[in-house]
């Protein structure tokens, strides 16, 4: 991601528009679910689930310069995790922990083979990974079930109903985005950054670039665990389609969506892809061709994605 | 379309999309809403155009009526994705106010979605779903496979079937994913235990395009019959190589039913000429009720009827019938469930009754099929020999059958002689 200005070493404060945008955002979610249709809560439910996981791409596509296609193997591990474990009886808090703990380790794993290299080798890189997983998981028959997938029942009685839940979903999202927003605004993040915009530079600035790579991939792939071990307990099954290529371009495709380096936009990209998905599916059979056409359009008139656009248009206004 | 047109069809599409938001208040009299999902995009599309196809035409043919009522048919997208069909099931459940599921075509779409259902207990049909356990080990009282069949409730009597035509030794070669495993497991447990002898199974991953390794093989195995467990585009692939290796005409090519189904041998020549298969539906049937059946649906469609067509036709038949008893009344599932699992379904075009087992899946007259050209000149499947009262376990004891775990890549429950 090429960058006009070098970033400033220490974080800007937080600009009042954009915390009341923020704070907008929230409020929405919060409300939403209380005047929509029953079933639209479960869609609201998986955008924030798939915002996680968009952000996480984002932590890596859009503040290190590493644009990664293994997220969704990533977030299916966690998936995979959990309902083994409440297969086998485990409590569903375990199960999380558990879930994110592997797909953690996967992502170190994967961090280690993976930062060696940057643009489009990276790309292909982690592409190769996710499809190992992918591939595991479709032929461990005995463990993951193949084709069929794992039947689980990972969400508690507490929250079997679809508020419930929602809120539940929401207060954890709530405070990983928190988490996530403090990490790239942290020094650590601003080192990402630098290292995004010039690796060269860093490096004989004294950084350890490799280090630094291998965390936020590792970091990147927690917060990906997080959202998919939520998956799993708002899905009750998993199968190699968890895992596929198609997940990790999902989750990129939300974060270019929404904008690359906004972090916040991400839940703009997953409620524009989720959301025109079931719409448009309403209507017609050709739902896959319109969202490719809105992608096409959205990389002409607005390449820095949606809420990049807006924060151009805005700074734009400004000067 | 020019612009104006454009934005026309778009204004009315908007102004149309509020109403078209399903809203219904719930009223015995009122139409019963039937959600179906078939996969209408991604690789199996063609199969599950079919599906509605079958699935309509019997609505049609009844005037859009089920036991009196109005139907109301909202299909549904799968994309042949068990996340997206588990999403879709949800909303025909949530949104759309369905008072029960058909459908899907993957056994990984249908285990999703049956899942689902098992927290909600709304009525699921699944008349294309094959996975064995479903009606086994796993049985969900909500979940019944009205005009379905188990993936191993077929290879059986066809391997009663060979072991009479003298045949000893077989090799079996099949897509590698559970629908394959079940079907090969029935096929060869039932093979082994009459005294025959498995020399060599392959697995080949889905969509294999060069069956060359396999075929070498076999070749040279010494088999008496090969047994292919193959769908969709292997299937048609298996075939052709089979015959341009040469081996078509040596080697007695057998396999599961959906490999000479007629979503496969459709566009197919010379080469299917003589595979022999098992099942519940031929449509080379001599039977009337079956030559009428099929052509009226070729009178439709301007095609054979392929085993999606065939049963969801016979699905919805198998729900109407049964609703009938109990004067539509769906909004009592447990009454409208217990009348599906007590009818029998008389009017099928299979012309013979058939009843579901105490598993919720059907117990058939299985025929012995081959493929021979018909009388138009096209291959289709003709009964050969019958098997009649072919249930889900075959001869054995359910309860001591579903003891022994489910059929794998590792276990294929074939007998050590």
């Amino acid at each position: 991601m090429p960058h006009p200005v070098a970033p400033a070493p220490v974080p800007a404060p937080a600009s009042r528009l954009g915390l009341a945008a923020v704070a907008c955002g929230a409020l929405a979610f919060a409300l939403l679910p209380l005047v929509v249709p029953i079933y639209q809560v479960s869609i609201l439910t998986e955008i924030l689930i798939f915002a996680v996981l968009a952000m996480a791409v984002d932590v890596l596509a859009g503040y290190t310069g590493r644009t990664p296609l293994c997220h969704g193997a990533i977030f299916g591990v966690a998936t995979y995790v959990v309902i083994y474990w409440s297969q086998h009886g485990g409590g569903p808090l375990t199960g999380i922990a558990l879930g994110v703990a592997a797909a953690t380790g996967v992502a170190a794993i994967f961090g280690l083979l993976a930062i060696r290299t940057s643009g489009v080798y990276f790309l292909l890189l982690t592409l190769a990974l996710g499809m190992i997983v992918w591939g595991v998981c479709l032929r461990w028959t005995s463990v993951t079930g193949g084709e069929n997938g794992l039947r689980g029942a990972a969400r508690p009685e507490v929250l079997s109903g679809h508020m419930a839940f929602y809120y539940a979903v929401f207060a954890a999202v709530a405070v990983i985005t928190f988490l996530m927003w403090r990490f790239v605004r942290s020094p650590f993040g601003m080192t990402l950054r630098g290292i995004r915009d010039s690796e060269s530079r860093m490096r004989a600035l004294g950084y350890n670039v490799s280090l630094h790579l291998f965390l936020a991939f590792t970091i990147s792939g927690f917060f990906a665990g997080l959202a998919g071990a939520i998956y799993a307990v708002f899905n009750d099954f998993v199968s190699p389609s968890t895992v596929a290529l198609s997940q990790s371009v999902e989750g990129l495709l939300m974060a270019i969506t929404g904008g690359i380096g906004t972090l916040f936009g991400a839940f703009i990209g997953a409620a524009a892809i989720i959301g025109l998905e079931n719409l448009v599916s309403l209507y017609t059979e050709r739902w896959q061709s319109v969202l490719g056409l809105m992608f096409i359009i959205t990389m002409i008139f607005a390449p820095e994605g949606v809420l990049g656009r807006v924060r151009d248009l805005l700074g734009r206004r400004a000067r | 379309m020019d612009r104006r047109t454009f934005l026309k069809t778009g204004a009315a599409f908007a102004a149309a999309a509020p109403i078209a938001a399903p809203y219904v208040a719930r009223a015995q009299s009122g139409p019963v809403r039937i959600g179906l999902l078939a996969p209408l995009t991604g690789v199996v599309a063609a199969g599950g155009r079919e599906m509605v196809d079958g699935f309509n035409m019997y609505f049609e043919e009844h005037g859009g009526e089920i036991a009196g009522r109005k139907v109301e048919v909202i299909v549904e997208d799968d994309a042949a994705n068990p996340d997206t069909a588990l999403q879709k099931a949800r909303r025909l459940v949530e949104q759309a106010n369905v008072s029960m599921l058909f459908g899907d075509l993957l056994a990984n779409t249908g285990l999703a979605v049956a899942n689902y259902v098992k927290g909600n207990g709304m009525p699921y049909f699944i008349p294309i779903i094959a996975a064995d356990d479903l009606t086994q080990r796993a049985r969900i009282k909500n979940v019944v496979r009205v005009a379905g069949y188990t993936a191993s409730q077929f290879p059986r009597p066809l391997a009663d079937w060979a072991l009479k035509q003298g045949w000893r030794k077989v090799a079996t070669v099949s897509q590698d994913y559970t629908f394959g495993h079940e079907q090969c497991g029935g096929f060869c447990q039932t093979f082994t235990e009459g005294g025959g002898k498995v020399l060599g199974q392959f697995w080949h991953p889905l969509n294999t395009s060069d069956f060359s390794p396999y075929l070498g093989q076999l070749a040279n195995l010494g088999v008496d019959a090969v047994f292919a467990m193959e769908t969709g585009a292997d299937a048609t692939r298996l075939m052709q190589q089979y015959a341009s290796f040469g081996l078509k005409g040596q080697i007695p090519l057998i396999g599961a039913m959906n490999m000479t189904d007629q979503s496969v041998i459709r566009t197919m020549g010379d080469e299917v000429d003589g595979v022999i298969v098992a099942a519940h539906f031929a449509e080379g049937s001599p039977d009337p009720v079956t030559k009428d059946f099929v052509a009226r649906y070729q009178k439709k469609f301007q095609k054979l009827p392929s085993l999606y067509g065939f049963s969801m036709y016979s699905g919805a038949m198998w729900v109407d019938e049964a609703l009938k008893t109990v004067k539509g009344n769906v909004e009592d599932r447990d009454v409208f469930l217990g009348a599906v699992m007590k009818t029998d379904l008389t009017g099928s075009p299979l012309g013979k009754v058939v009843k579901l087992d105490d598993y919720g899946n059907p117990i058939y007259d299985v025929a012995i099929r081959k493929v021979v050209k018909g009388p138009q000149g096209k291959y289709w499947n003709m009964p050969i020999a019958q098997y009649p009262n072919v249930s889900q376990f075959w001869t054995y004891d359910p309860a001591t059958y579903m003891k022994q775990p489910p059929y794998s890549r590792d276990f294929q429950g074939i007998k050590k002689s």
